[in-house]
């Protein structure tokens, strides 16, 4: 009997779990498949599972030659940004790791609560500032502002990561007559690395699906794939099959890199919280 | 740059020299944060106090406190200040919720856990842009979208959900984004968990129902207080999801504040009105944050 219970919930519990996954996934799936049908058949009705793949839908948008110019936009603006942000954060987070003093919480809650202010209530001078610094519609304007709205984030994360280093390694370094640059480039970052590497991962994927930012300060010469895609929500959204193809695009790199770094991303998302 | 350069020769000279050093290395981040977040800050509290419009010079001159006046006054207003809760409650309440039953779900042993973890939690790296169209288009549109061909198919009439239902719709998009974001979070959270001490409680005779209230609930107050955290920032400004699917409307049926200080700002080029806009969202989230961060503070240990 108590067999027989448990083998119906392992049962229960596979089709749930295995139900829940497909339809949270369906969209996903069904985008990627309407890509490789062909207009036609994108907006069969009803919908087909089965048909002939065609490559003619991304052909297209490869044609437009407008898509790597859109998604050249977003590689440089995403990995412009991680830098420049990773440039300021890690001094900073070193310095609240090794270096504490009685500010230091303060600072880093202070930090976190400029993450807080909406964009919105500062888009209109944003926006001013941008058209008055000649940085709007900037692949150099929509990097900057990117950099500033993860650079809390990046200071927490690195900061939770150093943290977990241990200082007498660092202390054994300076005995030795490591300078603090020496000590900072040379004992930290190879022991940090991982996380330095899951905090850029983290700020690629927030800079790569940012819209907000991105559709407001930019149009045509630094628009990046959000931009790109939002194009398409009328009317030519009704061109399932092109649109499908644009968006699965988009969207692919940043899934692999996801599905690759999941664990590490939980542990940079919950600055350490949760283990 | 000098105390970067220098090393200290004993640990008192090392204290007192690492604070300069220290002060160093934190204050360029904290300097261009800083600016980042008064000097915008302090131009839209004074745009806020003006007649400004960017196609109409005629308007101009202080204002005082008219345009604040103006939008308390604007029914239009009211309702998507409405509708920024309803939609920051409806998909917490629904990526909370059922981020912990899945949670749990995907806890249990079963064949092929890995792939469909992998499948549950990929909506998290998809693009605003790209999922509010996917749902707009491919899935909900009413007469080519996959939902609708299958109301058709058990012989219900499709519905167009974006027209008859946009807020709710504009919701379940949203938290399609973000569910999977609670799950991986409360899942490794969940994971933590003694499985020593699950064993005992069960050994003791506790159903499913018991450990769950008496052992997991309490064991995720932190993961679940990091998630409204970080879910709550992003929600309060949600916009391209809105901007993409029914651009606000009908009417301004799914207009939240970030939606309605854009076309404000944007689409009628009121400088004025949608600073003031802007700085009733930033008083609103203040409000939110101060909540949030002692929260979150007393569960983070720095």
């Amino acid at each position: 009997m108590a067999v027989k219970t448990k083998r119906s919930t392992q049962i229960a519990v596979t089709l749930l779990g295995w139900g829940i996954a497909l339809w949270l996934f369906f969209p996903i799936f069904w985008m990627i498949l309407t890509g490789f049908k062909g207009e036609v058949e994108a907006v069969s009705s009803p919908p087909k599972l089965l048909f002939m793949p065609t490559l003619s839908s991304y052909a297209e948008v490869f044609e437009r030659a407008s898509y790597w110019h859109f998604a050249l936009n977003t590689v440089v603006v995403s990995v412009g940004a991680t830098v420049a942000a990773l440039l300021l954060a890690i001094p900073a987070a070193y310095s609240m790791a090794f270096m504490p003093s009685k500010r230091t919480r303060g600072t880093l809650l202070w930090m976190l609560s400029t993450r807080m202010l909406p964009p919105v209530g500062v888009l209109v001078p944003i926006y001013l500032l941008a058209r008055n610094t000649h940085l709007l519609d900037t692949r150099t304007g929509l990097a900057i502002v990117d950099m500033l709205t993860n650079l809390p984030i990046i200071v927490w994360m690195l900061f939770t990561f150093f943290r977990e280093v241990p200082a007498p390694i660092l202390e054994a370094g300076r005995m030795d007559g490591a300078t603090r640059w020496q000590e900072m480039t040379m004992v930290l970052l190879p022991l940090a690395l991982p996380g330095i590497a899951s905090t850029a991962l983290l700020s690629l994927i927030l800079c790569w699906n940012e819209a907000f930012w991105s559709l407001n300060l930019t149009s045509s010469n630094a628009a990046p794939l959000t931009a790109f895609i939002a194009s398409f929500s009328s009317p030519e959204g009704l061109f399932f099959g092109k649109l499908s193809a644009a968006s699965t695009l988009a969207v692919a790199p940043i899934l692999i890199f996801g599905w690759i770094s999941q664990k590490q991303l939980v542990r940079g998302l919950t600055f350490g919280a949760v283990k | 740059m000098q105390a970067v350069v220098e090393h200290s020769p004993t640990p008192g000279a090392s204290a007192r020299k690492g604070k300069g050093a220290g002060f160093l290395l934190l204050s360029p981040a904290v300097l261009i944060l800083l600016v980042w977040s008064l000097v915008p800050l302090g131009m839209t509290l004074w745009y806020s106090l003006l007649n400004y419009n960017l196609v109409d010079p005629t308007l101009h001159g202080f204002a005082g406190f008219s345009n604040y006046w103006y939008l308390l006054t604007d029914p239009d207003f009211l309702h998507s200040l409405l509708n920024t809760f309803i939609l920051v409650g409806g998909v917490l309440v629904i990526s909370v919720g059922g981020g912990t039953l899945l949670a749990v779900l995907y806890d249990q042993e079963f064949f092929g856990r890995g792939i469909a973890r992998v499948l549950v939690i990929s909506p998290f790296f998809i693009m605003p842009t790209v999922s509010a169209l996917l749902w707009k288009n491919l899935m909900l549109h009413p007469i080519y979208g996959v939902y609708s061909a299958m109301m058709r198919a058990v012989g219900l009439t499709p519905i167009d959900w974006l027209a008859q239902f946009p807020l709710l719709t504009v919701m379940m998009i949203v938290a399609w984004e973000w569910l999977p974001f609670a799950v991986l979070i409360l899942l490794t959270a969940v994971q933590s968990l003694d499985s020593e001490q699950k064993e005992a409680a069960r050994m003791d005779g506790a159903g499913p129902v018991a450990q769950f209230r008496h052992i997991i609930l309490p064991h995720l107050g932190r993961a679940i207080s990091v998630v409204v955290m970080i879910e709550t920032i992003y929600l309060l400004t949600v916009f391209a999801e809105i901007s993409v699917t029914t651009a606000g409307g009908p009417g301004v049926a799914s207009t939240n504040l970030a939606y309605l200080i854009y076309s404000r700002a944007l689409l009628q080029f009121d400088v004025g009105g949608a600073s003031a806009g802007g700085v009733v969202a930033i008083i609103i989230a203040n409000i939110v944050a101060v909540f949030l961060v002692r929260s979150v503070a007393r569960n983070l240990e720095v």
